[in-house]
């Protein structure tokens, strides 16, 4: 993991002290809100329905043991004892003080944390793949990238007064699980056709109310012009995006407008100007990269016991089966923890919960634990001698439900619950849809499917990326879900097709059993869900739903 | 009136002329249109020239002419329009200006230090401020990791 050196650390504190006075100036009314608007959504800070929502970045999702105990202590001592992980690997607290943040960020600078750039027109904490290091599937890790360019982009003097926001995702693997296809950049680790490694360019992707896949600007791009092409996009999108409409304002309307050839033209034209002054050179891609060098794993040989233990004991072997994934070494294991706990919210961990998760992870592991993009934890280096021990802790943390990757690991935004934003609940639609489920074998038959359920058209639970996805509209003072169906943010990534006239909220569980009826009635053989709805279309499902109406 | 120069509070000496104000003996920063529209005769009257940009005006136009002006001033309309960022650092870094670089009008106190590093070095702030109080903003952080018009190497090279 990366450890700040005095340069880093400097910053942070001084970020924090920045952010003191101009919520005193605030507090005192020398700032208007206008005024503090922009400043404290640079330092991850929403005025909610209820209390200051308060953001941490987790950069590109990875966690130290002694930060989550320190997140728990934010979350016993300035919140009501949880935070909400967030689709961008970030976490959330609903409920601090405005006059408390400036000392919640200084115990969070003690840790090497901040909330700086997670909400703002400026560039967003960078995301990446839970799985970098470990996956075993990808070409090279991209941690080290995420971070220069997390340092690249921190109080960067130029873009912090974007059109709007800027989301960059970095993935290494032959899979995509930072869904790179959905950010304003998504920078995939390549190799060209001479064997050397760099970086696909894709941009103008997004959710939100226009979500509109990314496209490739540039197939390949060095590595010693991963900064300056940055610099290039940036610098392009900073001065000829939209200001007139905050609607209109992302990357991805004006790579729309102009058209990929044009932009792309005007982005090559800004990088031959500064390409050969902004060269990232190696030894500081070595120097990042030393941070992210493998643990000192054991010389292990897979658990010749494991596959008679899984047989013996159901529920271990189901918890086996969904929620740990193969590891590179051998011996080792990847565990998911899931936080989908049916009748909670998704993404939730209470105080009690993120210690224990704590000492999990220095227990079974190197004091490591990462944030997925679907709202999970990830414990990625345990031993298979210790799984069944782990599981045991993990039962009575409640943290093991055996359901990751299927349609009850629902993402899900906050929602009317919490945020000001949103049109309807989200929270209470994911646990009605988790009811469905009092039997797992019904759960593991449907196999893979990814439901995404947002509050509002802003898409915090990416809901247009859904196998499934729900999304709270407000009719008249009512809540109404509107359903999409085959969206993907993976390396198929797709826009999900709406089905149909949004249904009343005491309806959704009810559609989305249909939809599951259906999908049943007409898989083929081991057909995944996503499959099936690609191969025959949205109208069978939407004339179940619709039908006997 | 006094502004932000270097560091100091400083006497304001330019004298911001309108579109339709006669040109009077002293020194004037005048708008893009005006100066495309008065090239010749503003540079026969022979007092010292600024120009002042909007964020949406076209820099490349004027690229060429910045020899002319000792100052040029970028003007905030609102201070979350961040397109004047962009023009300082091109104007310091891609064409050599190295006069006077002036933010004028509504950014705020907390943008200064940035400003400061894209190659502004003057800051005339609308209403009524207290320079005073604004000096401090430009000090906020000692930590630079980027490139920018104030240093021309990132962080890692300088000095890690």
């Amino acid at each position: 993991m990366y450890q700040y050196d005095n340069y880093d650390q400097t910053l942070v504190h001084e970020r924090v002290a920045q952010f003191r006075g101009q919520t005193e100036r605030f507090l005192k009314g020398e700032l208007s809100e206008d005024q503090f608007r922009p400043l404290r959504l640079m330092n991850g800070l929403y005025i909610q329905k209820h209390a200051p929502m308060l953001r941490i970045a987790v950069p590109y999702g990875l966690l130290s043991s002694r930060q989550l105990r320190m997140l728990a202590h934010i979350a016993r001592k300035y919140d009501k004892g949880y935070g909400h992980f967030t689709t961008r690997q970030n976490i959330q607290f609903n409920w601090p003080k405005l006059e408390d943040v400036p000392d919640v960020l200084s115990e969070l600078a003690t840790v090497e944390m901040h909330a700086i750039q997670t909400s703002g027109n400026c560039i967003r904490n960078v995301t990446s793949d839970h799985l970098a290091g470990v996956g075993g599937d990808e070409l090279e890790d991209p941690r080290p990238y995420c971070e220069i360019i997390r340092q690249w982009s921190t109080l960067h003097p130029e873009f912090s007064f974007l059109p709007r926001k800027f989301k960059i995702a970095v993935n290494g693997a032959a899979k995509d699980r930072a869904a790179t296809q959905v950010h304003d950049i998504g920078l995939q680790l390549v190799k060209n056709d001479r064997g050397e490694t760099g970086f696909e360019v894709l941009v103008g992707g997004g959710l939100g109310r226009t979500p509109i896949i990314g496209v490739t600007i540039r197939p390949f791009l060095e590595k010693k012009h991963l900064l300056s092409y940055l610099e290039a996009i940036l610098r392009v999108y900073n001065r000829f995006g939209r200001r007139d409409n905050k609607f209109k304002a992302r990357i991805k309307i004006l790579v729309k407008e102009l058209g990929k050839e044009k932009f792309a033209e005007m982005v090559e034209a800004e990088w031959a100007e500064i390409k050969d002054g902004l060269l990232l050179n190696l030894e500081e891609i070595e120097r990042i990269k030393a941070f992210f060098q493998p643990p000192p794993y054991e010389a292990l040989t897979d658990e010749a016991l494991l596959a008679e233990k899984t047989a013996q004991d159901i529920q271990f072997g189901a918890w086996f089966r969904h929620n740990t994934l193969p590891h590179k070494m051998p011996g080792y294991r990847i565990v998911v923890l899931s936080l989908k706990t049916h009748g909670k919210p998704p993404g939730d961990l209470s105080e009690s919960q993120m210690d224990a998760v704590a000492d999990l992870a220095d227990r079974y592991g190197f004091g490591e634990i990462r944030v997925t993009h679907a709202q999970n934890l990830v414990l990625p280096d345990v031993k298979q001698a210790d799984l069944h021990e782990l599981w045991q802790r993990l039962e009575s943390l409640e943290l093991s439900t055996p359901n990751i990757g299927t349609a009850t690991d629902i993402i899900c935004c906050p929602g009317l619950d919490f945020c000001s934003l949103a049109n309807a609940t989200s929270i209470s639609v994911a646990n009605g849809i988790q009811r469905i489920f009092d039997d797992l074998d019904y759960l593991y038959d449907l196999g893979d499917i990814r439901i995404n359920v947002s509050g509002c058209m802003n898409g915090c639970g990416h809901h247009t990326v859904g196998h499934i996805g729900i999304l709270g509209v407000d009719k008249k003072g009512e809540e109404w879900y509107q359903i999409t169906l085959g969206g993907s943010s993976g390396k198929d990534a797709a826009l999900g097709e709406r089905l149909g006239p949004s249904v009343a909220k005491d309806q959704v569980s009810r559609a989305v059993e249909a939809i599951f009826q259906t999908y049943r009635e007409l898989r083929l053989e081991d057909e995944a869900f996503l499959e099936t709805v690609r191969r025959i279309g949205i109208r069978p499902f939407q004339e179940r739903v619709y039908g006997n109406h | 009136m006094e502004i932000i120069k270097d560091g100091h509070i400083v006497a304001n000496d330019w004298r911001h002329l309108s579109d339709d104000e006669i040109l009077p003996e002293q020194a004037i920063t005048v708008s893009l249109p005006r100066w495309k529209s008065e090239k010749d005769r503003l540079l026969a009257c022979g007092v010292p020239l600024g120009l002042r940009l909007n964020s949406d005006d076209s820099l490349e136009e004027v690229a060429d002419e910045i020899k002319h002006f000792s100052i040029i001033v970028l003007e905030f309309r609102h201070f979350t329009d961040g397109r004047s960022f962009s023009l300082a650092r091109l104007l310091r870094d891609r064409y050599g200006f190295d006069g006077e670089l002036r933010a004028r009008g509504d950014f705020i106190r907390d943008q200064m230090f940035f400003l400061s590093r894209v190659g502004v070095n003057a800051f005339e702030p609308a209403g009524s401020v207290s320079l005073q109080e604004l000096l401090p903003a430009l000090q906020e952080f000692t930590v630079k990791y980027q490139a920018a018009a104030d240093v021309k190497e990132p962080l890692y090279r300088r000095s890690r």
